[in-house]
């Protein structure tokens, strides 16, 4: 690993503070995928900003109909907190199946909707229930955020400090993992309110996170396991890799799709 | 450099460590710790799983400075004095291990597990091994050692 320096920031104005300071300074929460990177040589920031143990950023709270949670609350805490668990177990479960239980233990959910890894868990969920990503500067739509590969809209400056979602009781996410990383291959979080049905999908797409318009039209329009079987993803635009091409991909899309589907038919 | 402060295995140490240190590094090279084990170099393995505050994480994938302040176990620490921890007599009466490597991060994530998890079955064992790589045993007879660790404490 290459040198660099560490400040441990106490509050989320000393770490913006540090943050404007270094263009080079890189914000360090549970390290789960920094860390690996700079042990890789394939990242070299010049000093590390910990923001991990500031109290203001670990919570989870219920808030009219929302479920808020401190952007570094961890994996383990978000599965086994009781109002999530209550509110959203959806939420609940994905936190549940990502990477390891070591690894849940220190991987904090603004440090990976922050990455923006096309393979990751927590922007389907935030994409999939319309969560709205809090920052130092200002409030943005989940829509908004995600916006590449590794890319969000967060400036250079800019640190999340907590991700509210509103509570939609009719949710699932069904994953497709990796049999050796549990990343993605294929996620699909489907969220159905009065106001509208989202399709979320991650782990496939070749510019990361996106809605699935066409299947969010499609249970719009009839809300049931045969509609969701009739739409098929072009293999246009999915990822293709080592572990599986993009027909592969989209078919994985296709599944997990109608599964989620039919756990929340049979659910209510 | 900096100055970081633990209690390790319930003593406490201060020590300057280089910001880059990892904290695997810093116990085995610094406090001579070598029962913590490093198999990979890509945080997957779990060989070098240790207790922070009462939590299982990879001390591979953590800085020590990170860890300044905290509470940290690690295999070392298991037993009390001749008296094997319940998880480590386990291991050794089930054959839980062929050749060793993995098996102090198995003990640390077992010991975890069975804090979180008090009833088990094989199915959520094998889940919960998920960062805990072991090339020799097939898993057969870790999992058989946990489960059986785990009605000993039950009991």
């Amino acid at each position: 690993m290459y040198q660099f320096n560490y400040i441990k920031a106490k509050s989320v104005e000393e770490a913006s503070i540090a943050l404007s300071n270094n263009p080079e300074a890189k914000i360090l929460a549970g390290g789960m995928t920094l860390i690996p990177t700079m042990k890789q040589r394939l990242a070299s920031p010049e000093q590390l900003i910990d923001i991990r143990q500031i109290e203001e950023l670990k919570f989870i709270k219920l808030e009219s109909n929302n479920i808020i949670v401190g952007s570094v609350s961890n994996h383990f805490e978000v599965y086994d907190s009781k109002v999530i668990k209550e509110h959203l177990p959806a939420l609940s479960r994905l936190a549940e199946n990502i990477g390891d239980p070591h690894v849940r233990n220190m991987g904090t959910i603004g440090g990976s909707i922050s990455n923006n890894d096309p393979t990751a868990d927590y922007p389907a969920a935030c994409l999939g229930l319309g969560a709205i990503i809090k920052t130092s500067k200002r409030e943005i739509k989940a829509e908004e955020f995600f916006v590449d590969l590794f890319e969000t809209s967060l400036e250079e400056d800019e640190i999340v400090t907590q991700v509210s979602f509103p509570i939609i009781k009719s949710s699932c996410y069904m994953k497709f993992p990796n049999p050796a990383s549990r990343y993605a291959m294929a996620g699909v979080f489907i969220s159905k309110s009065d106001k509208e049905i989202r399709v979320a999908v991650t782990g496939a797409g070749e510019n990361g996170v996106f809605r699935w318009k066409e299947m969010e039209n499609a249970l719009s329009n009839d809300w049931s396991v045969s509609s969701a079987d009739s739409v098929k993803i072009s293999s246009d635009g999915i990822m293709s890799d080592i572990h599986g091409n993009s027909d592969y991909r989209a078919n994985l899309v296709n599944v997990m799709a109608t599964r989620a589907v039919e756990n929340l038919v049979n659910e209510h | 450099m900096p100055l970081v402060e633990m209690e390790v295995n319930g003593k406490k140490m201060s020590s300057n460590v280089e910001e880059r240190q990892l904290l695997v590094h810093f116990l085995r090279d610094d406090l001579n710790l070598t029962g913590t084990h490093v198999g990979c170099d890509t945080s997957q393995c779990g060989s070098c799983v240790i207790h922070i505050d009462g939590h299982a994480v990879k001390s591979c994938s953590m800085l020590a400075i990170q860890a300044n302040n905290a509470s940290i176990t690690t295999i070392e620490g298991l037993a009390n004095e001749d008296q094997l921890h319940p998880v480590q007599e386990a291991f050794k009466e089930n054959h839980g291990l062929q050749c060793g490597f993995c098996t102090p991060g198995m003990i640390m994530a077992a010991v975890d597990l069975i804090k979180r998890k008090p009833v088990l079955n094989e199915k959520i064992v094998r889940e919960e091994l998920e960062g805990n790589l072991c090339r020799c045993t097939g898993y057969q007879n870790i999992v058989k050692s946990i489960l059986a660790a785990a009605e000993k404490v039950q009991a």
